[in-house]
C-alpha cells in the first residue's frame, strides 16, 4: 500500500549503556527498506521529542532495558506531546513485565515489545501503522 | 501546503520538518511550496563537508555548528547517509555525533538517506537545502559521505566545501583517485591527536602544488567544473584561491577557530573576486537544463508505448540497432506521430 519509504526514530532513554538490541532492530527495519534514525545512548525525553520533531518521522521506538520504563515512557510521551507531536506513535522495546505492559498501553504507547519478539513482528506493526497512517492523511 | 509554506516562513519547525518530507518525497504539493519559497531563498551559506566513511564529519559539523551559534548565527544541517542497495533502508547515525546541538533553538538537523536514483540525490538534498534557506538559517552544513559522484554533485549546492581527510586513511593516490581534491575549498586533517596528522597534510599539500598553477586556478574559480566562467576580477594572482590544509580535532574542539576563519576567508574571496555570482549563476543554470532534461524524458516517454521501447531495447541488444540510431528514430516520433523502428537484419 505505501510506496513511500517510512522513517523511524530509534532512541535509548535513561542510563542503561546497552545498545545492542536496538541496534539489531534499527538493523532489521533498514533491511525491511525503512530509514532509521539511530540517535545514540542516554537520550533525554527533550532530545527524543526534538529529534523526531526535525526528523519528521512516523513512529518513534524506545529502547529500555534498565528497567526504569514505567518512569521514562510517559516523560518521553509528555516531551512529545509537548512540541504537539501527539499523533506520533511510541513502541517500547525491552524487558517489560506484563502488568506494566498494559498500563504502558494506557499511557500513549501502540505497542509493547519484549524480549521474545522477532524483529518481523516489529517490522510488520510498523508498517501497518504507517499504512494507517497514510490512509487516513 | 499553502498553509505549511506560512508556518514555515513564519518560523515553525513543525512546519520545516514537514516541508522536508514533502520535497524528499518530491510530493507534487511539494513542488509548488517551493515555487513559493524560492523568492525567499539565496541568503544562506553553504557549506558541504565531505570526506570518506568515519574521518568525523559529522563531529566536526557538530564543532562548526557550536562555532557558528557562538557567533549567534543560526545553522541549519543535513546530514546525508547512503541507502542501503539491497532494501532501499538506511541507517542515519549522524546526530550521534551532534548531541551537544539539542535544545538550542537555533540549530535544526535534518538526516536524510541518498535513496538511490540517479541524479536524485543531488535534486533531493538542493531543494531540502533551499527550505532551509527558506527558513531563514544563516548558515547551512551538508555532510556527505565522500564515494563518488554523488558527492561531487551535491557539492554543487555548496558555496563553500571542506573536505575531511584523517591520517593514515587519506593516503593521497585514493585522494585523487575520489577526485575529491578537486572539488576541496578547504582541506581538514581531523583527528590531528593521531599519529601521521602532520604527514597526511604534508601529502596533501604537495599534491595541491602538483597541480599546474593554472588548473589549480580552473579549480578554484569553477568549483571542480569545467564549464567556463567570467570572471569580474582580471588579475590573475588575485583571483587564484589555493585551498588550505588545517588541521583539526574535532571531539575537542582543537583547530575550530581556525576552520571557521579559513571558511570565512573563503566565503570573502569568492564574494571579492565575483566568482560568487557567476557560481551561483552556473549553478541555477545547471539545474534548469536538468530540470529541462527530466521533464522532457518524462513527457517523452509518456508517448511512447512501452512495448515500442522494449522492442528497440532488443534490436539494440542483438546489435541490429546502435543506440543513437535508435535515439534518431525516437525523436523522428516528435515530427512524425509513430515509431519506425528500422534495424539490421541479423
Ligand atoms: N581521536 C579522534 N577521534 C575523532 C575525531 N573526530 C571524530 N572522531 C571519532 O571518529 C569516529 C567517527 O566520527 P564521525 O564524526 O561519526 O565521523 P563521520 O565522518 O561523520 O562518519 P560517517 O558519517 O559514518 O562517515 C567517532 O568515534 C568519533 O568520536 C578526532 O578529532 N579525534
Ligand atoms: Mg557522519
Amino acid at each position: 500500500m505505501t510506496v513511500r519509504t517510512a522513517r523511524v526514530l530509534i532512541a535509548k532513554p535513561g542510563l542503561d549503556g546497552h545498545d545492542r538490541g536496538a541496534k539489531v532492530i534499527a538493523r532489521a527495519l533498514r533491511d525491511a527498506g525503512m530509514e532509521v534514525i539511530y540517535t545514540g545512548l542516554r537520550q533525554t525525553p527533550e532530545m527524543i521529542a526534538e529529534a523526531a520533531l526535525q526528523e519528521d518521522v512516523d513512529v518513534v521506538g524506545l529502547s529500555i532495558l534498565s528497567g526504569a520504563h514505567m518512569t521514562l515512557v510517559p516523560r518521553v510521551r509528555e516531551a512529545m506531546n509537548k512540541v504537539e507531536l501527539n499523533d506520533v506513535p511510541i513502541l517500547v522495546g525491552g524487558i517489560i513485565p506484563d502488568e506494566d505492559r498494559d498500563t504502558l498501553l494506557t499511557l500513549g504507547v501502540v505497542g509493547v515489545f519484549g524480549p521474545g519478539t522477532t524483529t518481523d513482528e516489529i517490522r510488520d506493526f510498523i508498517h501497518t501503522l504507517v499504512v494507517k497512517k497514510d490512509t487516513n492523511e | 501546503m499553502s498553509d505549511l509554506v506560512t508556518s514555515l516562513l513564519a518560523g515553525s519547525r513543525r512546519a520545516l520538518a514537514r516541508m522536508l518530507t514533502q520535497v524528499e518525497n518530491a510530493t507534487p504539493e511539494a513542488q509548488q511550496a517551493l515555487e513559493k519559497l524560492f523568492p525567499h531563498t539565496g541568503n544562506a551559506w553553504i557549506i558541504g563537508v565531505t570526506g570518506a566513511p568515519g574521518t568525523g564529519k559529522s563531529s566536526l559539523v557538530n564543532a562548526l555548528a557550536k562555532a557558528y551559534r557562538a557567533q549567534g548565527k543560526t545553522v541549519g544541517i543535513v546530514a546525508v547517509d547512503p541507502t542501503s542497495p539491497f532494501s532501499g533502508g538506511a541507517i542515519l547515525g549522524d546526530r550521534i555525533r551532534m548531541v551537544e546541538l539539542s535544545g538550542d533553538a537555533g540549530v535544526f538537523i535534518r538526516s536524510m538517506a541518498t535513496r538511490g536514483s540517479l541524479g536524485g540525490v543531488a535534486r533531493a538534498t538542493r531543494d531540502v537545502v533551499r527550505v532551509m534557506d527558506a527558513a531563514g538559517f544563516d548558515i547551512i552544513l551538508v555532510e556527505t559521505v565522500g564515494a563518488g559522484q554523488s558527492e561531487v554533485d551535491i557539492v554543487r549546492t555548496a558555496h563553500t566545501t571542506v573536505v575531511v581527510e584523517a591520517p593514515g586513511l587519506g593516503d593521497d593516490v585514493q585522494a585523487i583517485k575520489a577526485g575529491i581534491l578537486e572539488i576541496a575549498d578547504v582541506l581538514v586533517v581531523n583527528k590531528a591527536d593521531r599519529p601521521g596528522a602532520n604527514q597526511t597534510v604534508r601529502a596533501l599539500r604537495a599534491m595541491l602544488e602538483l597541480g599546474h598553477p593554472a588548473a589549480r586556478e580552473q579549480f578554484a574559480r569553477h568549483h571542480g567544473r569545467l564549464i567556463e566562467i567570467e570572471v569580474q576580477n582580471n588579475h590573475q594572482d588575485e583571483s587564484l584561491w589555493i585551498p588550505p590544509v588545517l588541521q583539526t580535532t574535532a571531539t575537542n574542539n582543537t583547530g575550530i577557530s581556525e576552520l571557521v576563519l579559513a571558511i570565512e576567508s573563503h566565503r570573502q574571496f569568492v564574494i571579492e573576486s565575483g566568482t560568487i555570482t557567476a557560481l551561483q549563476k552556473q549553478y541555477l543554470e545547471l539545474e534548469l537544463y536538468e530540470r529541462l532534461q527530466q521533464a522532457l524524458m518524462q513527457r517523452f516517454l509518456q508517448t511512447m508505448p512501452k512495448t515500442a521501447l522494449a522492442d528497440m531495447i532488443n534490436h539494440i541488444e542483438a546489435r541490429q540497432l546502435d543506440p543513437q540510431r535508435a535515439v534518431n528514430q525516437l525523436l523522428a516520433t516528435l515530427d512524425q506521430p509513430s515509431l519506425n523502428i528500422q534495424a539490421n537484419e541479423s
